[in-house]
């Protein structure tokens, strides 16, 4: 890598840099070799960075607006769309941004699946990942709380309920959660201070995702290791930058779509309604992007038993770099790894769909198979299919696969197709 | 790339089926033509100054909107109203204020500034003078229910006779349309209940569109502006994709790869 040599030209840049190396990190990161192959799925990388820092921006504005009291929140967010200068556009780019942030993040995870991006070395940059998703999701119900509609008042109600569920202590557990015996506004200017503070340690934390990144450099389509700089690398600036910026673009077209012609489309009606702890909603429907938990959750009979199986199917992704026995890492060369990710994809899509409706008949027998198969995929077929799977030959670099002595035209052409 | 938006537009799609299925009703709800819907959708603004007369001649007797304030009656992309009428309308109510310098409330015409006098003091007044229901706020209610402002007209005509076997208690009434069919509202509106100062006919479908426009706007009182940022934003965003596509083509054309 070109960093070790490189030299700031001005004197005092080279003063500054040896005092506090700024300037060999920039360096760093423009020329950070790339593998030349990567597709649009990793786009979404900085796509996440973007949601990011939009979350966090347009959450101070609103911050500086919004009232963290029972009486008051519900009123302040319609102050805010009401009479604050373009209050409505920052408040629906918050709100749409949540969701924006989880789609890119599951295809972000999603495309890690496929590739095998967790595999070694890339592990702690894949455990990073599954914190920073926890995080996420916490943030996410939190900041679903603060607006103090009804769906926010049960959806907190229902979901700090299931630390219940812990043995002995789990009634004093959620009191204490609580700072009272129900929901109410002690509930609310906590949840608003932890929603305020999580996104800065999911901002370190991104650092430290970056940071794993860089030591080992990118996986890519081929999955195969790539020598850095080659011919098979280009560095990061100007290529995937600009590349970057083009899927962001595209991405903000669709979010825009969102904030502008359909902002309440994600979100529940019951949320303009103001929280009224004597009326329960009909259905207690958390939002899209935790609904296949909140299937699994519901499918299990016994309250603790759902807790724990809901925990463990986000935990059990942290264990994933040991639970897949293959040494090949791209789905592209392990014919039957490709068709398990696509029905381990089709079962996260059923668990997400009867995650939203009620638990019971049909829904519910559907949700325990989708539940049952999500778990067999992560704890049988991914172990075994490491030792039975018959994989296709790797290729022995990016650029020159045919002269490697690589036999089969016909993965030539798929892995052009990649690009 | 192909393959990429293809698998892109795919999950896009099921995410927002699988919303819409969520919230179809099981009875089909009545459709009518929404000004204020699609791209361009903007209020008529005839049908918003109606639309208040309606509220305010029937609704407002039962339903406050405590979030709306007389001033936005005149504002840019609402009913429109010249700020002499919305300073009539505001003066034609009270609005208790002080302390004054002796310490004393007192009572005073509202002013532009003032939010929409309610018809009760409180939520428990409202409750009592209602048979125990409490007719929702109606500043955000066309985004409260799902179905939305299709859902709020519907309700407004879909009252019938129970049919044959539902017995329903005194004050409630069957309502094809209701969650669960049974309202505490009566009926609110009948052909001729009002007059329109400008002259259109008040046929019971005119007035529920006006009033369900009504609430509309009221709901969502940057609607207009909102549609006519959104047009300018995603067309300028897909100009500028435009020429990053070609910028980003020039600059991997360097090197001997696809983008």
């Amino acid at each position: 890598m070109s960093d070790h040599e490189y030299v700031p030209k001005s004197k005092f840049g080279k003063w500054f840099n040896d005092r506090l190396p700024l300037l060999t990190l920039a360096s760093h990161l423009t020329d950070y070799p790339t593998p030349k192959n990567l597709n649009y799925w990793w786009t979404f990388g900085g796509i996440l960075t973007f949601c990011l820092i939009t979350q966090i921006v347009t959450g101070l504005t609103l911050a500086m607006h919004y009232i963290a009291h029972a009486d008051l929140a519900f009123e302040s967010v319609e102050h805010i769309m009401r009479d604050v200068n373009y209050g409505w556009l920052i408040r629906y780019i918050h709100a749409n941004g949540a969701s924006m942030f989880f789609l890119a993040v599951y295809i972000h995870i999603f495309r890690s699946l496929f590739y095998g991006s967790y595999k070694s070395p890339r592990e702690i940059i894949w455990i990073i990942g599954i914190i920073i998703y926890l995080l996420m999701m916490a943030a996410a119900f939190m900041g679903y709380v603060l607006p103090w509609g009804q769906m926010s008042f049960w959806g907190a109600t229902v979901i700090t309920n299931l630390f219940s569920a812990i043995p002995l202590v789990g009634e004093g557990v959620v009191n204490w959660l609580w700072g009272g015996y129900s929901v109410d506004n002690p509930t609310l200017t906590r949840f608003f201070t932890l929603h305020y503070l999580i996104p800065f340690l999911i901002l370190g934390l991104v650092v430290l995702h970056i940071w794993a990144l860089h030591v080992p450099g990118n996986n890519n389509p081929i999955g195969i290791d790539v020598k850095k700089p080659s011919k098979d690398t280009v560095p990061f600036h100007p290529y995937i930058v600009i590349k970057d910026g083009f899927a962001l673009l595209m991405f903000m077209i669709v979010f825009a779509f969102f904030v502008f012609y359909s902002p309440n489309i994600l979100g529940h009606a019951d949320n303009y309604i103001e929280a009224n702890p004597m009326v329960t909603p009909a259905h207690i429907v958390p939002e899209w992007y935790l609904l296949p938990f909140y299937a699994i959750l519901r499918s299990i009979p016994d309250k603790l038993m759902g807790v724990v199986a809901m925990l463990s199917a986000i935990l059990i992704l942290a264990a994933l770099p040991w639970l897949d026995t293959s040494k090949i890492r791209s789905a592209v060369f392990r014919p039957l790894y490709k068709q398990f990710y696509w029905i381990l994809v089709a079962d996260v899509l059923i668990l997400g769909y009867v995650g939203a409706m009620p638990a019971e008949g049909l829904y519910l027998l559907i949700a325990r198979v989708a539940t049952a198969y999500y778990f067999i995929h992560f704890l049988m077929i991914l172990p075994i299919l490491g030792f039975k799977e018959k994989t296709i030959p790797l290729p022995l670099s990016i650029t020159d696969p045919v002269l490697g002595g690589f036999p089969n035209t016909a993965i030539v052409k798929k892995k052009e197709s990649l690009n | 790339m192909k393959n990429f938006f293809k698998i892109l537009y795919l999950i896009i799609l099921i995410l927002t089926v699988n919303y819409q299925v969520n919230a179809a009703e099981k009875v089909k709800l009545l459709k009518t033509d929404w000004s204020f819907k699609g791209l361009f959708g903007k209020f008529d603004r005839g049908s918003l100054q109606r639309g208040y007369q309606v509220y305010s001649e029937v609704c407002s007797s039962c339903h406050s909107m405590k979030y709306v304030s007389y001033r936005n009656l005149s504002e840019p992309g609402g009913p429109e109203f010249t700020e002499e009428q919305v300073k009539a309308i505001a003066a034609s109510f009270e609005v208790v204020d002080g302390p004054n310098s002796d310490g004393e409330m007192f009572v005073r015409p509202a002013k532009l500034s003032d939010k929409f006098v309610m018809p009760f003091e409180n939520v428990k007044a409202a409750q009592a003078a209602n048979g125990g229901a409490y007719p929702p706020d109606m500043s955000v209610l066309a985004k409260a229910r799902s179905g939305g402002v299709d859902y709020i007209y519907s309700v407004l005509l879909g009252y019938e006779d129970p049919p044959s076997g539902v017995t329903l208690d005194e004050g409630v009434y069957y309502n094809k349309y209701m969650y669960g069919n049974n309202i505490k509202m009566a009926k609110p509106l009948s052909n001729d209940l009002i007059e329109y100062s400008d002259g259109t006919v008040t046929t019971e479908e005119q007035m529920a569109k006006d009033v369900t426009t009504f609430l509309m706007w009221a709901a969502e009182p940057h609607l207009e502006a909102r549609h006519k940022m959104g047009f300018k934003a995603i067309l300028y965003l897909i100009i500028l994709t435009i020429l990053v596509y070609f910028s980003m083509k020039k600059i991997w054309s360097r090197i001997e790869s696809e983008v």
